[in-house]
């Protein structure tokens, strides 16, 4: 026996090394239970000079970049100005919006919109596994973050925290190939769930029979108990009809692979899935004209239909109670109370309604509308001509 | 039958003094450095996820080092290493395994091969980052039940590259072997 390990004396040893490996990985994966001790100490050694490459990364890299878009601005700038100043405004005006201090103010415009409590956080390292998509953020528990917190940027979702040390935590990527996400899509509100892990990312689990469109956002559901409902995800690239399932390819409204500054949500608010289109894709819309002197205004125009007089008679109701449609955390009117003032434009006759109870004065916050819908007052429908004019909200800084 | 070149392999003394000329701490140095720079390295040039310093430094150790345990040892050093900055959800020992695979077998090629040979050295570099990449998703699907893709033309590219990195990193390192005290 001596003698046959003797001989065998590297293959015992590989296989006595390999065998312990196996053991400690399947004590793990049937305990589930994460050596968080060495995984503490390893974090703890390698991201203090995160800080440091982070700042030469930023400064080196991003001086760089910075010199050579300037120099090739300088050059776009020669060859324009003989065209015509406008268009080197326009280039002035997109590169300043792709700077690194816009996307920071986005990301701060964004935390103070949203009814979710983030925390914002950058980026610092990545993971030693190729193929798993997972990054390191500079914000651990002493910042509060935990495991299983949602990360998502203004645009869309980046990912979940998997694990939190004191000063940094690690982030799976949506990305990544074990990641599925629930969904729900704009429109039809059909569910879904989203897997990015074949590279491209895909909306499993919709039947045939749904009805989805190319183009159409998709949300966040909170059935995956990570995201809040009501955060962007992406929209439609291509559908095509499969073997029982549609195939559904998505393109992720954020960048996971690419991001620099995310969010943590520390405290994630489930929001309803707006259902107007989302404010980027508003066209812009100038008010109407205003009337022409002795131009008779007449009387406001009769809905045409019965939607038009449930409309009307809804947006009555709210505007007296002080109920925003759409908005999160706005008081929930009585439907059963009739409007005081009766719809004028109300073709049969209708009695006296009782008087309506007064709005209930809130003292909360104010109504906060959801995410993706348009931050404009709701608009009742009118014939053509007669159009109510609608303020436009003077734009966001 | 034995011929000349093959003679003269075997003959040759195994490279018993080598910790003597490479010095330990300079090896742990740059395993640190290795598995740090897989960690930063992307942040700081994008698209350089393929390179697999590490790996690249398990087969050089083992093709020199030319002892099965020694290298599997160091192998499975650098594998638990990077097991411990992985995703929380993939247990440690995964890249241990592998590593410590690609260290015996990087070992027990040296012994029979010419490894100071450049296209000797690539085309084992290309071989051990295939096996590696291969075996690690195998594990994965097999051990651990997770359905990952497995792209055998990226896997093809990224071992090309770098068994094409691995070309002045041998060459460098054999520099600083050389050039240390004797």
């Amino acid at each position: 026996m001596e003698a046959l390990l003797s001989r065998y004396r590297n293959l015992t040893v590989l296989l006595v090394v390999v065998v312990a490996q196996l053991l400690y990985l399947a004590y793990q994966v049937k305990t589930n239970r994460d050596e968080r001790l060495i995984r503490v100490w390893a974090v703890t050694a390698v991201t203090p000079m995160a800080g440091i490459v982070e700042a030469v990364r930023h400064n080196t890299i991003g001086f760089l970049e910075d010199y050579f878009i300037l120099l090739d601005v300088r050059e776009q700038n020669r060859r324009l100005k003989a065209d015509n100043d406008h268009l080197r405004m326009e280039n002035t005006y997109y590169r300043n919006q792709l700077s690194t201090a816009e996307h920071a103010r986005a990301l701060t415009l964004f935390q103070a919109q949203s009814p979710s409590k983030t925390v914002a956080a950058r980026v610092i390292g990545n993971s030693t596994v190729v193929t798993a998509k997972a990054v390191f953020i500079d914000r651990g528990s002493t910042s509060g973050v935990a495991k299983g917190m949602a990360v998502v940027t203004p645009e869309g979702i980046v990912g979940k925290v998997v694990a939190v040390y004191p000063l940094v935590s690690q982030v799976l990527l949506v990305t990544d190939p074990t990641f599925k996400v629930g969904v729900e899509s704009q429109r039809g509100h059909i569910h879904g769930v989203l897997n990015c892990g074949t590279g491209k990312c895909v909306i499993e689990e919709i039947q045939n029979e749904d009805k989805v469109e190319v183009g159409e956002r998709f949300f966040t559901s909170g059935e995956d108990r990570i995201f809040p409902k009501g955060f962007p995800v992406g929209a439609v690239l291509s559908v095509a009809p499969g073997q029982g399932m549609k195939d559904v390819k998505l393109n992720l409204s954020g960048a996971p692979g690419g991001v620099q500054e995310v969010l943590v949500v520390l405290r994630g608010v489930h929001q309803p899935i707006p259902n107007a289109p989302a404010e980027d894709t508003i066209t812009a819309m100038l008010p109407a004209p205003p009337r022409e002197a002795g131009e008779d205004a007449g009387p406001p125009a009769k809905p045409q239909t019965q939607a038009d007089k449930v409309i009307q008679k809804y947006a009555g109701i709210g505007k007296e109670q002080g109920h925003v449609y759409g908005a999160v955390g706005s008081p929930v009117p009585n439907f059963n109370l009739k409007p005081t003032a009766a719809p004028e434009a109300s073709n049969t006759p209708t009695p006296a309604p009782p008087k309506a109870a007064p709005a209930p004065q809130t003292t909360g916050p104010e109504p906060v509308l959801p995410l993706g819908a348009p931050r404009r007052k709701l608009v009742l429908p009118a014939p053509l001509g007669t159009q109510t004019q609608t303020p436009r909200p003077p734009a966001t800084p | 039958m034995i011929n000349e070149t093959s003679d003269a392999i075997l003959k040759r003394p195994l490279r018993d003094g080598w910790f003597s000329r490479f010095e330990v701490l300079a090896l742990a140095a740059i395993t640190v450095i290795a598995i740090i720079g897989k960690f930063y390295l992307p942040r700081l040039i994008p698209h350089t996820e393929w390179l697999e310093l590490p790996l690249l430094l398990t087969i050089y150790f083992g093709l020199t080092r030319r002892s099965p345990v020694t290298s599997l040892l160091f192998g499975a050093f650098v594998g638990l290493s990077e097991d411990s900055l992985s995703p929380a959800n993939i247990p440690i020992g995964m890249y241990g395994i592998t590593k410590t695979l690609v260290g015996y077998f990087a070992a027990s090629v040296s012994v029979r091969f010419n490894v100071e040979s450049p296209a000797i050295r690539l085309v084992l570099c290309f071989f051990f980052y295939f096996f590696h990449a291969f075996f690690y998703w195998v594990m994965r699907r097999a051990l651990l039940g997770q359905i990952v893709p497995f792209d055998p033309q990226e896997t093809f590219v990224h071992g090309a590259l770098n068994a094409v990195i691995a070309l002045p990193l041998f060459a460098i390192l054999d520099k600083m072997k050389l050039s240390g005290p004797s």
